[in-house]
């Protein structure tokens, strides 16, 4: 069940994009209309609930006359604009953001990076063996949760998330600047200390598995994580009323890890620490 | 929002730091020791009254770490209370800016400059020297300690090192209202222990005062000196020193600088001070708008965007209020000529935004001041405070009915600050991060509100618009760059400084003025951010399209003068270094992108040919996806140097 909020109708604009005439309504971003379009453009920070913050840059397409390329997910169309999506400079930039963040990071766990990879012909290994990386060992601090910064790209979803766009909570933030920019809590104390309520929205935006389940961690670890054996089942959680929806991931019969549908008008992929971590009760069979 | 604060109290000092900013906590909720019971049953304020103080947290992180040298968790903790800012969120802004620290540190920190004209004048010598004669960089000994420093803006007196010493204010420099900061006058030629010279008498037993000092040139010895005995630092030449041209004709924008007491408002008015304010009085917002559009002034701060254009445009945004923005956060290393400017001529940059503030509507300015220079902030918060006592700002001025009142914010080692976007980041308590353009400044700016941004130079341009006319401005310098402009020459000249040559004059007659050097090298123009141009290049014409044509920029007018003592690779190694210390971190392509190209030069630094093509092709591809797809001018320019050293020098041939 997918409620449609109700807008303004707004105006259609007209532009070319990648020789087509196309119209979408005013405010836009080229990113909305290139899906329109059936386009796959890469994202990696854009976030369906979020305002992008055009960080990543993997997103970026050439706009004609512009001095530079411009970030898909948060460049509104305007009419007549002239947009290409696969022109060589826009390829080639695409490529080497993606060599440089998987020379930096971890991408095993991201979505879609290894197929991102392949298709613009990325050499990531090619800045040499000495090439800096992140380099973080994964913070484990706690039952629910773990923060594998090695894997980070610095998108500042689970920052905003965490903060005014969502919980509200600023237990998290970007500390730090350049290369040695990470996302913290203040003077990087354990979250056990800071002002984190555990609701996990920030598990639920972060692209790359950065953030993750404990139970999630565990499993990768002991390599029986096994995400085509897991069904998922959307129901309402139970424990106030609400009446959020919660996703139950279950693998051999046993909750793994709970999200939250992203268009549910309800919760918009939030959660709460009960509904999102508190499923073991669940599982205490006797 | 949830505030969660640690436990961690400040201690009194820090408790104090912070409060003679903002003055006492008027409640317990507010970091009060006790509460009342009125606290206990009133809440006041809320979200939006927390929000309407964000903007104090860079003046509060700055006042603890002047008063202790560094930023407990207590003391990080306090402010957060007393600014209803998240603690995580706090320490991400105090994480950003390099002049402070998280970690405890000796209340006297020697910054001595490593960057490209100090680099070129010895500076390296000069840390080896410090390091055997006093203690390795970042070691702390006898209450101090040392680092490395991106560029001072003291380029013409390099080397160069800047001495903080963390301590007591004065009462007399303690700011009840922030845009107020109490002034101590020293004259000119004085001021070498900036602005916090403690009074006697009202030093506690504890603390020394805050004082600063600069030391340039500096010799090791004079290093030591200055970090045993800060008090006894001799002062700084005044600011005519860094303008050879000092009283020739034809100066316009250094017209007074060495012939006018910069600390006298009288001597500025009976220089011609003020006249072009009362122009614009005369002429209306529009008609100083026309005025500045016709004169064909452009933006000196390197995009050369026309400044009535940008100033009409924020005119006519419906939304207000509207800010106007002075951009003083001259970073680019080998730039000093703001500096300069805001030493040796104070009031003519507070008469120029006022004309600014008038055209674009604007009732409150801001000055964003490098938080390295001082003695510029000095002598311009004496400026604005006499200006205010005389009515030439506050609420009705000249009596006009015109309210404009200017206020000073320090940066804080930041580069990336100087970019427009940055700037409101900064002074908004955010991170200092540039935002995505569009929306552009004029429609969104500082606090989301109409805003017009300008340099130093450009500002102070306007001065000379409206005192002889558009059409006499235009007649100098050629059809599409008009006016003068001022050039920072340094490196191994015999006159280093600040010169003024009309727009047309070429880099030779430029070189000439300064004393070239013999076996001339190469000439860096426009920074770290421009381009290498070779010695048989010398007859560029130093305009905006001339330097274009040249496949170079004037960029901020940057003039670094190589001969053949330099080591290239060296140079281009400290500007790769430069760009990766100074990258925010927010997008992919300069985050990273940065560190490759280091890497890749540090691999080749004595190679050259077939050797150094492979990294070569590879600082290509990584410069080009820069330059392409990185959201800021700092990730698009980062490559230009290295890339026209290679290709205009043939560095690696
Ligand atoms: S779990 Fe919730 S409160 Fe904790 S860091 Fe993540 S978003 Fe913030
Ligand atoms: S932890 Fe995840 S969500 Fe947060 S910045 Fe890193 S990649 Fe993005
Ligand atoms: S280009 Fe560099 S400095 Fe500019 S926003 Fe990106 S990371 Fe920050
Ligand atoms: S998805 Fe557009 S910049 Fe990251």
């Amino acid at each position: 069940m997918t409620a449609v909020p109700l807008r303004l109708p707004r105006r259609l604009i007209e532009f070319t994009l990648d020789g087509q005439e196309t119209r979408v309504p005013e405010g836009s971003t080229i990113l909305e209309a290139c899906r329109a379009a059936g386009k796959d453009i890469p994202t990696l920070c854009q976030g369906d609930t979020l305002t992008p913050k055009n960080a990543c840059r993997v997103c970026v397409v050439e706009v004609a006359g512009a001095r530079t390329l411009a970030p898909a997910c948060s460049r509104r169309a305007e009419a007549g604009m002239t947009v290409l999506t696969g022109s060589e400079r826009a390829r080639h930039s695409r490529k080497v953001v993606l060599e440089l963040l998987a020379s930096a990071t971890d991408l095993s766990t991201t979505p879609r990076a290894d197929e991102w990879i392949k298709e613009y012909e990325a050499k990531p290994a090619r800045f040499g063996a000495g090439a800096a990386r992140v380099n973080e060992e994964p913070k484990v601090d706690n039952d629910l949760y773990v923060r594998d910064y090695d894997k980070c790209i610095q998108c500042y979803k689970c920052v905003d998330a965490c903060g005014e766009q969502w919980q509200n909570t600023f237990a998290i933030a970007v500390a730090g600047r350049g290369f040695d920019a990470r996302i913290s809590t203040e003077h990087d104390v354990p979250l056990t200390d800071s002002a984190c309520v555990y609701c996990g929205n920030c598990i639920e935006v972060c692209p790359t598995g950065a953030l993750s389940f404990k139970s999630e961690f565990d499993m990768r670890a002991a390599g029986t994580w096994d995400e085509r054996a897991q069904t998922e089942t959307t129901t309402v959680c139970a424990y106030c009323g609400v009446g959020c929806n919660i996703t139950l991931h279950v693998q051999e019969n046993e909750i793994v890890k709970v999200t939250s549908p992203h268009d549910s008008p309800v919760t918009h992929g939030n959660l709460c620490i009960k509904g999102r971590f508190g499923f073991q009760h669940v599982q205490n069979r006797v | 929002m949830d505030l969660k604060h640690t436990d961690a109290a400040p201690t009194d000092a820090e408790r104090e730091a912070v409060d003679s900013l903002l003055g006492p906590p008027p409640s317990g909720w507010e970091g009060g020791t006790t509460r009342s019971d009125e606290d206990l049953r009133w809440a006041r304020g809320g979200a939006s009254a927390a929000k309407d103080r964000r903007d104090q947290l860079l003046p509060a992180l700055h006042a603890v770490n002047d008063r202790i040298g560094w930023i407990s968790e207590g003391a990080l903790g306090y402010l957060c209370r007393r600014l209803t800012v998240a603690p995580a969120e706090a320490y991400g802004v105090a994480t950003f800016y390099a002049m402070f620290s998280l970690r405890p540190r000796p209340p006297k920190v020697l910054h001595v400059c490593t960057d490209l004209a100090c680099a070129a004048r010895g500076s390296a010598a000069l840390c080896a020297d410090l390091t055997r004669d006093f203690a390795p960089a970042g070691t702390a000994t006898e209450g101090a300690t040392w680092q490395e420093s991106p560029c001072l803006g003291l380029c013409e007196r390099a080397p160069a090192a800047l001495l903080i010493q963390a301590g007591e204010q004065p009462r007399s420099a303690r700011p009840a209202d922030p845009a107020r900061p109490a002034f101590e006058d020293r004259g000119p030629g004085g001021g070498a222990h900036g602005y916090g010279r403690g009074r006697e008498g009202e030093q506690r037993a504890a603390g020394a005062p805050h004082r600063t000092a600069v030391i340039a040139p500096a010799t090791p010895a004079a290093l030591t000196h200055a970090i045993r005995s800060p008090e006894h630092t001799p002062p700084q030449p005044p600011p005519e020193t860094a303008v050879p041209q000092t009283g020739s004709p034809g100066l316009v924008l250094l017209k007074r600088i060495g012939t006018t007491d910069p600390a006298s408002l009288d001597a500025y008015r009976a220089s011609g001070g003020y006249t072009a304010l009362r122009r614009a009085f005369a002429l209306g917002p529009a008609g100083v708008i026309r005025e500045v559009l016709d004169a064909g002034l452009v933006g000196r701060g390197g995009a050369a965007f026309p400044t009535g254009r940008k100033w009409e445009a924020t005119a006519g945004q419906p939304d207000t209020p509207h800010y106007l923005v002075c951009n003083a956060d001259e970073s680019e290393p080998g730039t000093f000529k703001d500096r300069v400017l805001m030493e040796g001529d104070p009031y003519a940059l507070v008469e120029a935004m006022t004309v600014a503030g008038y055209a674009t509507g604007a009732r409150q300015g801001f000055v964003y001041l490098r938080g390295e220079y001082p003695r510029a902030y000095e002598r311009l918060s004496h400026a604005l405070e006499t200006a205010r006592t005389r009515g030439l700002l506050g609420p009705d001025i000249l009596g006009q009915g015109y309210a404009f009142d200017i206020e000073i914010r320090r940066g804080a080692g930041a580069y990336i600050c100087g970019e427009e976007t940055a700037i409101f980041n900064s002074i908004e308590g955010q991170r200092g991060e540039p935002r995505s353009k569009p929306p552009f400044p004029v429609e969104k700016g500082l606090f989301g509100k109409p805003t017009a941004v300008n340099n130093v130079e450009t500002l102070v341009n306007v001065l000379p618009v409206l005192e002889h006319g558009a059409a006499a401005y235009a007649a100098t310098g050629t059809g599409t760059s008009t006016g003068t402009k001022l050039f920072c020459v340094s490196g191994q000249v015999a006159a280093p400084g600040v010169y003024e040559l009309p727009f047309g004059a070429s880099l030779r007659e430029l070189l000439e003025l300064a004393g070239p050097p013999q076996d001339l090298r190469a000439v860096l123009l426009g920074g770290a951010a421009g381009g290498f141009v070779r010695p048989d290049e010398l007859d560029i014409p130093l305009t905006f399209e001339g330097t274009r044509a040249a496949g170079t920029t004037l960029g901020s007018g940057v003039v670094l003068v190589l001969d053949g003592s330099v080591e290239l690779p060296r140079i281009l190694l400290r500007i790769a270094e430069f760009f990766r210390d100074e990258s925010c971190g927010q997008c992919v392509p300069c985050r990273i992108g940065t560190v490759r190209q280091e890497e890749a030069l540090h691999r080749i630094k004595d190679r050259t040919g077939a050797a150094a093509a492979d990294d070569i092709a590879l600082m290509r591809e990584v410069g080009q996806a820069m330059r392409d797809a990185s959201i800021c001018g700092l990730g698009q320019t980062a490559w230009n140097a290295v890339e026209s050293a290679i290709d205009r020098l043939g560095v690696y041939k």
